[in-house]
């Protein structure tokens, strides 16, 4: 039942991803590669935020990602984005591998601060050693090449998008799979009775060490198609403020499902835009008031204002039939 | 040796500029255990209104000692206007909700006021520095000083101090207290908690902004202080441990030591050192170090 009532949406999702280039014009195609990019690195906070874990740091893996690719682009040159592709999201996990075990240990409110901590920890490096991350001035990326193809100006835009967006639709589905896993389920778990979970004889600090690795290699995928689809990478990729952005998608979208998060980072970069269109000086301030509203009014985020309206028409039509 | 005495004491003049700008924080999480990410926004506003007033007070023609009294003033006007608005219109709904909810509501407060006050004060670096260069200079082992960064030391510890009395000593403390370790019990003895809530906020707003105005005149306020004044303020009460005033002004002087030690000797690892300190402590006393142990659910 569950399965078919999802199948409808997925598949029209699909087509309307795949058409976009020909529906609509370059610049809103651009927005669209850039949230879809970021929308994988949004899965990984949103991830935690089911099992009521808040990362404040989680931009040390988008910010990893990215300058694992402009590093590599600046001092070797190698510009192939497959290579990356896998690159980006093992480095992440690598990252995530390393202090995962430190960061299972802690929950809650420090949970966030150790993750901050990290994070901030990347930002300094990046921020202050000029003669390897070239400072505040950031690395230009640069056109990648596909297979060894460099594609031509034109071309770029799209071939770009469509990489994004193959890259956004394997996250999904490891999300997904993720999810539905034994451990997925344990982790959704987190939120309502941790101690409950060690009672069935799973390990806790398990769970996050695993979940935070996968994360991890989210945000260092995210990381990569941020850099290319940008094209510019600084160390504000990593500052406190990103993170926070990556949080607060996740709520605009809704953490219930996975729908959610993509519907949140699209329409977050949307608002953006548009916001920073109509009145550049106070785009923060309309961000800011958006969120204010959909907390205290509509805590389960654009997610929950769907499946209201669907529950609404489906029950409509129940009537419709009956009578 | 004479260095030595250098790296002190910029290190000293540092820790209280942090100390002013944490203190609001670790109090606010201590009453009410939200992490008050709008309080780097409150910290601004109260920069940009005391200096705005400052400027005001010195076009008028009036005297350059006014602006002092001008600087409280626009922190007070400040302190609490903000934090009975934030903590009765957006806080007093959020208590005990999860922490992403709270954390998210609070930053997002700040993007609103950080927008404002672009739009009030524009995004050109306003500055006041009669308050600084009136009081002139005082020579300290054979180098000299700002007075008023010494008196803002001299302050900083009279804060510190206050606020330890406050809590500590008197009525209104005693039911902080209570409230802190048990507010429901506290309600049923009698005690108004959510006037306890409001009054804990304002404090901790007003600290932030007199926290803001007192250190305006040493740099100029610009955009972008709100983000990096709640960055330094995280880093500052987990080390010293979230929610004890005490608590805060270790940590401000640990950092504070530090980062001038970076300054003089390895002046690239200024920044890195601070959070490699917070992740080092939070990774031997997750509490931090005065925080009192929560109780774990496992």
């Amino acid at each position: 039942m569950r399965k078919q009532r999802t199948i409808l949406p997925l598949y029209f999702t699909t087509i309307l991803f795949f058409s976009a280039p020909v529906l609509v014009p370059r610049w809103i195609l651009f927005i669209l590669t850039l949230a879809l990019a970021k929308f994988i690195g949004v899965l990984g906070v949103a991830l935690f935020l089911r099992g009521g874990l808040v990362s404040l740091g989680h931009a040390l893996f988008l910010g990893a990602g990215a300058y694992t690719a402009g590093l590599l682009i600046k001092w070797f040159g190698i510009r192939e984005a497959f290579f990356y592709l896998f690159l980006g999201p093992a480095c992440g996990a690598l990252i995530a591998a390393l202090f995962g075990a430190i960061i299972a240990r802690y929950r809650g409110v420090f949970f966030a601060m150790i993750n901050l901590a990290f994070s901030m920890i990347l930002y300094s490096v990046l921020l202050k050693f000029y003669w390897l991350t070239g400072g505040t001035d950031g690395i230009s990326i640069g056109t990648p090449s596909f297979l060894g193809i460099t594609p031509a100006k034109e071309a770029l835009q799209h071939i770009l998008y469509y990489f994004v967006l193959i890259s956004a639709g394997i996250a999904t589905y490891a999300t997904y799979r993720f999810l539905e896993s034994p451990l997925g389920y344990f982790l959704k778990a987190l939120n309502d009775n941790e101690i409950r979970i060690e009672y069935s004889g799973e390990s806790v600090q398990k769970i996050i060490f695993i979940t935070y690795i996968f994360s991890g290699a989210l945000g260092g995928l995210a990381g990569v198609l941020v850099s290319f689809s940008v094209g510019h990478i600084v160390p504000e990729l990593t500052f406190f403020l990103q993170s926070a952005e990556l949080l607060m998608i996740a709520l605009l979208g809704g953490i219930g499902s996975v729908f959610g998060t993509l519907f949140g980072a699209i329409a977050f970069e949307f608002i953006r835009t548009y916001a920073y269109k109509y009145s550049p000086e106070t785009w923060q301030m309309t961000l800011g008031i958006i969120m204010l509203f959909l907390i205290l009014y509509q805590p389960g985020g654009i997610w929950a204002i769907y499946e209201s309206l669907v529950a609404k028409f489906r029950s409509r039509w129940e009537r419709v039939k009956v009578g | 040796m004479n260095f030595a005495i250098i790296i002190f004491a910029d290190g000293v003049i540092y820790a209280a500029n942090l100390f002013l700008l944490s203190v609001g924080m670790t109090m606010v999480y201590g009453v009410l255990r939200i992490l008050n990410i709008s309080h780097g926004a409150i910290f601004a506003l109260g920069s940009y209104m005391a200096t705005s007033l400052a400027l005001k007070v010195l076009a008028q023609g009036y005297s350059p000692y006014i602006t002092y009294p001008a600087l409280i003033l626009g922190a007070l006007i400040v302190g609490l206007t903000t934090g009975p608005i934030i903590e009765r219109l957006f806080l007093r709904r959020i208590y005990g909700r999860p922490v992403a909810i709270q954390l998210i509501l609070t930053f997002s407060i700040l993007l609103v006021l950080d927008d404002l006050m672009k739009m009030i004060w524009g995004t050109n670096p306003i500055f006041v520095s009669e308050p600084c260069t009136l009081l002139g200079e005082v020579s300290v082992g054979g180098i000299p000083y700002l007075s008023y960064n010494l008196l803002l030391v001299g302050i900083s510890l009279f804060f510190g101090a206050l606020l330890f009395w406050i809590v500590n000593k008197t009525r209104l403390g005693k039911l902080i207290i209570s409230v802190i370790s048990d507010s429901e019990i506290s309600s049923a003895m009698g005690i108004n908690v959510n006037r306890i809530y409001l009054i804990a906020f304002t404090i901790g707003a007003l600290c932030a902004s007199l926290g803001g105005a007192l250190i305006a005149p040493t740099t100029a306020s610009v955009p972008g202080t709100a983000l990096n004044v709640v960055s330094l303020s995280f880093a500052v009460i987990a080390i010293g441990g979230m929610g004890s005033i005490e608590g805060a002004a270790l940590g401000a002087l640990i950092v504070g030591l530090s980062r001038a030690l970076c300054i003089h000797l390895f002046p690239e690892l200024e920044l890195l050192s601070i959070y490699l300190i917070m992740v080092i402590i939070l990774f031997i006393r997750p509490q931090g170090l005065l925080g009192k142990v929560e109780l774990r659910r496992i």
